[in-house]
């Protein structure tokens, strides 16, 4: 597979971002962590990823800051142009914020912070990054978030399922869904319309290794480089 | 002068927290409580006389930052 040059954004109040440069140098990709003040974006990037964290704290709602950040606008402009963006838990609460997916992510419907592996079924394959599943297949993933309710209006919703832009659903083992947090249809990740931008809740880059529980991870993030 | 703004989850949107207060109301005894939604108050201190311009502005803070529109609705409120 070929190497990629792999964009990680750093925030204040960011807590994934090297859990993240391991897993895709893992993989054989080269890495760059770009604090969030930077205007640019590395020449060449192959893949930007907004990590998970808690981004100033969370205050006011989660990436709502963040999102505002100088290196924003660059990413914009970068998936404008149909860059590939890959937000992570709060990475992808920061893209919602930021417009660049649909919907928001509200508190989870519990009120508790959920922090567990969790199984999920793969509900699209046709884009650069579930690309390497079949549909239908049950992975298991940990989640580890307050904020996780998905919300999007009902009309939306529908579109989205039309476009396949729905990526991920919380399923029990066997495949079933299963009410996690609230969102909407079950939904865990997703995509942009124009399926260069997508965000999940549940996080790959800590499912690289057996001994941790499991590495589905691996495939997710492996998908980049076959797309 | 000074504006607060509240913002709440818009009407349709659950609002969790506003569900398990209900909830907790009810156990407490309050059980003529029809319905609870839970928001939060920003209050702005602002360098400016005009009133409507102020209105204006902060009408614009929420749009941008203080609210997000997809779930939540918020009131403007100009105080002397």
């Amino acid at each position: 597979m070929k190497t990629l040059n792999i964009t990680i954004l750093q925030f204040p109040g960011t807590n994934c971002e090297y859990d993240t440069v391991w897993a895709f140098r893992r993989l054989g990709h080269e890495t760059t962590v770009v604090w969030h003040k930077e205007e640019a974006l590395p020449e060449g990037s192959d893949l930007v990823v907004v990590p998970g964290g808690f981004s100033y704290g969370d205050y006011l709602r989660s990436g709502s800051i963040a999102r505002f950040s100088p290196i924003m606008k660059a990413v914009q402009a970068y998936a404008g142009e149909g860059g590939r963006v890959l937000g992570i838990c709060n990475g992808f609460q920061i893209l919602t914020e930021a417009h660049l997916l649909p919907g928001a992510l509200k508190r989870n419907q519990n009120l508790h912070f959920i922090s567990r592996i969790q199984h999920l079924r793969v509900v699209e394959t046709d884009n650069a990054f579930l690309n390497l599943f079949e549909k239908g297949e049950v992975l298991k993933i940990p989640i580890a978030h307050a904020d996780g309710n998905y919300f999007v209006d009902d009309e939306t919703l529908d579109d989205m399922e039309r476009n396949g832009q729905i990526l991920l659903r919380y399923c029990d083992e066997k495949g079933e869904p299963m009410v996690v947090n609230g969102s909407v249809r079950q939904i865990a990740g997703i995509c942009n319309k124009e399926k260069n931008v997508y965000g999940l809740m549940p996080h790959p880059e800590r499912a690289m290794e057996s001994i941790l529980g499991s590495e589905d991870g691996v495939r997710m993030l492996e998908g980049f480089a076959n797309a | 002068m000074k504006a607060i703004v509240n913002v709440y989850l818009k009407e349709g949107v659950l609002d969790p927290q506003g569900k398990a207060v209900h909830h907790a109301l009810g156990s407490l005894g309050f059980d003529n409580v029809t319905d609870v939604r839970i928001g939060k108050q920003i209050v702005l201190q602002l360098d400016e006389s005009d009133r409507e311009k102020a209105r204006k502005e902060v009408e614009e803070m929420a749009e941008t930052l203080l609210a997000n529109t997809v779930i939540e609705e918020y009131t403007v409120e100009i105080v002397e």
